[in-house]
């Protein structure tokens, strides 16, 4: 049998679980939200992506309902959220600060939102000795949240918001009070019980790395729009603008003008230099201006002048960051442009023969970059 | 290690001289055995008991209990309640007008909240004695667990009282299973606040009570005019030793608290 990819989004028959119409949201002259439409589809892990003040916080209280749109509607399985209070919704939330009950123990925590649905006695121990097992809490079921770690606390707020087994579960900046180590756990822990539990999550974060390793697709936000939704591998090879090229990994942008030639493109970029020879998707007129966006590692960096190579550009190194396993280098080209180049450091650096200052010869195939128009 | 120095010594030892020589002088002359205040005559406990079988003192004492008890409960709860509004509603217009006035009872000098409220009790007609005193006290007590609330609830995570409406509470369930707990202990501090300031509040109540209902404050404040009797002398030492105790309790108890809550914090690091 093969494995079908989860893909809801790209399946026009496929309803969405959660639907954003043309949803506004003002605070008093500040736009928080502009006339954005989404749709969430059920088992997705959803990460909205932005700097702070992009507007993601609001679209998580909103789904939370804790804000209310001021124009446009939010759907939850076709149903219009409008008004319906927070404690109404089938949507749990985890905190940013986690906001456990500091009076009440690990169980206690847990058993919260099930006590308030009056469930028996027995059902509610059932449910939250589950969850214990799921977040591996048992030992800690009967301590107050001061007596645990940072990585513990965490864990209860999210088997707290995941006991009454929401429709959705918004998660916001879940794991931005962890040490990196910790992090980069708990991601690929949060990644099983999403998928154990069968929950659409929504997690709304500002670490790229962290909305690339966990996410079925990522929103992209800039100042309460949308500007590119997309899955991970998507969004790095094929970012729809400069915005979203430059905020998601390391990125070199070369300004120039295009001169379509069939299924390629030239870009003129620079007096007296060869063109920069690429593939372009998008349709472009003739002296075009666009940004030419290639990640460093897909820069070739190398002493000898081959003639072979495509798109072959001379430059000084400038810098050389040293990451351990690779190493970025930042080659200062003739115009004055910087690009960078990375390459891994498969052998010890003293035997590696390029250092500062040294005249480089920096390559890359046609298809490696993206031509940008916005 | 400090060193030791005769200047650090002598200001301490005036310091704390000048604090409480009165009282221990006070608490000698209670033990007096002779009738005269100032000279004295051996020791005794005579005072204490006939003390104990001075009718009028030990009426003036129930009742002291009984307002102060009733005043600072009614106090707590509309002095929480306003400390929620203020620091929960927001901005509104006139918001600082209205903190403001909450506050203003703190520097009002007694005597014009004593007169006030006695020419609003004639005013309407009221008959002044338990209740009206009850009234006074709460009125000026309220502002003070005020103060005292919301200056806890100003540094209160508003995240977690959302957590609760997430996890299918109502406003009110939210508070009474959140937000309550949590403040409980500025809120048991402001009750403490409300009630030792309605226990020893003598011109407020002098001005708002009636011949039925004499405080302790009034009664000694009144036979002290008739001479000092070494009576009051007893009288004194006994609500000195009774505060003494409550103070010593209840730092006690919050020390018990705080340190038992760093060896859950380090206890929590271990594992």
């Amino acid at each position: 049998m093969s494995q079908t990819v989860f893909a809801p989004w790209s399946d026009p028959g496929a309803k969405p679980l959660i639907e954003f119409r043309n949803v506004t949201k003002r605070f008093g002259d500040f736009t928080a939200i502009d006339g954005l439409s989404l749709g969430i589809y059920e088992k997705e892990f959803f990460a909205l992506l932005g700097p702070s003040g992009c507007g993601k916080t609001t679209m998580m209280r909103m789904l939370a309902g804790f804000e209310t749109p001021t124009e446009g509607s939010i759907l939850l399985s076709g149903q219009d959220l409008g008004r319906v209070p927070p404690n109404r919704r089938a949507v749990n939330m985890m905190f940013q600060s986690y906001a456990l009950f500091p009076h009440l123990s690990v169980w206690e925590n847990i058993a919260f939102g099930l006590k308030r649905e009056k469930q028996d006695k027995d059902a509610i121990d059932a449910r939250v000795t589950e969850m214990l097992r799921l977040t591996r809490l048992e030992k800690f079921k009967s301590r107050k949240p001061h007596q645990i770690s940072g990585g513990q606390r965490q864990r209860v707020a999210l088997a707290r918001s995941l006991a009454k087994a929401p429709k959705l579960l918004l998660l916001d900046e879940p794991l931005g009070a962890l040490d990196r180590k910790l992090r980069e756990e708990t991601q690929f822990e949060l990644m099983d019980i999403q998928e154990k539990t069968g929950t659409t999550f929504v997690i709304v974060t500002h670490d790229q790395e962290e909305a690339m390793t966990v996410a079925s697709r990522v929103a992209v936000m800039d100042e309460g729009r949308l500007v590119q939704v997309a899955t991970p591998p998507e969004i790095y090879e094929q970012p729809a603008t400069t915005y979203v090229a430059d905020f998601i990994g390391d990125v070199s942008l070369i300004a120039g003008r295009a001169k379509p030639a069939g299924e390629r493109v030239e870009i003129a970029w620079a007096e007296g230099q060869p063109p920069i020879v690429a593939t372009s998707e998008t349709s472009l007129s003739t002296d075009q201006s666009v940004h030419f966006a290639i990640r460093p590692e897909k820069v070739h960096i190398s002493k000898e002048r081959d003639e072979t190579r495509p798109n072959l550009l001379q430059g000084k190194v400038e810098d050389i960051a040293y990451l351990g396993n690779i190493s970025t280098y930042h080659v200062r080209l003739s115009d004055g442009t910087l690009l960078k180049a990375q390459s891994t450091n498969h052998r010890r650096l003293a035997n590696r023969g390029i250092t500062w200052e040294d005249e480089v010869y920096l390559s890359f195939t046609e298809t490696a970059g993206v031509v940008l128009t916005e | 290690m400090r060193r030791f120095s005769w200047f650090n010594a002598t200001s301490l030892t005036l310091g704390f001289a000048f604090l409480y020589l009165p009282m221990i002088i006070l608490v000698i002359y209670s033990f007096n055995a002779s009738r005269l205040v100032t000279v004295w005559g051996g020791f005794s406990t005579r005072w204490y008991g006939e003390l104990l079988q001075d009718e009028a003192f030990l009426d003036a004492a129930w009742v002291t209990l009984r307002v102060a008890v009733f005043s600072s409960t009614i106090a707590t709860v509309l002095g929480t309640l306003a400390a929620i509004v203020m620091v929960r509603m927001g901005r509104f217009r006139g918001r600082t007008l209205f903190s403001g006035m909450i506050y203003a009872p703190l520097v009002m000098p007694e005597v014009i909240t004593g007169l006030s409220l006695l020419l609003l009790f004639i005013g309407i007609g009221l008959d002044r004695g338990i209740f009206t005193v009850v009234l006074a006290h709460t009125t000026f007590s309220m502002c003070y667990v005020s103060v005292v609330v919301s200056s806890r609830l100003a540094t209160f995570d508003t995240a977690l009282e959302e957590a609760a409406l997430d996890l299918g509470c109502t406003q009110a369930q939210a508070f009474r299973l959140v937000t309550l707990p949590i403040i409980a202990p500025a809120v048991i501090s402001g009750w403490l606040l409300a009630f030792t300031l309605s226990l020893d509040d003598l011109v407020i109540a002098s001005f708002t009570t009636g011949p039925s209902a004499t405080t302790l404050p009034i009664k000694i404040f009144s036979s002290i005019r008739l001479g000092v009797s070494p009576q009051i002398n007893a009288l004194s030492t006994i609500l000195i030793a009774l505060v003494t105790v409550g103070v010593i309790a209840a730092s006690l108890a919050t020390k018990r608290r705080a340190d038992a809550a760093e060896r859950d914090a380090r206890a929590a690091i271990r594992t």
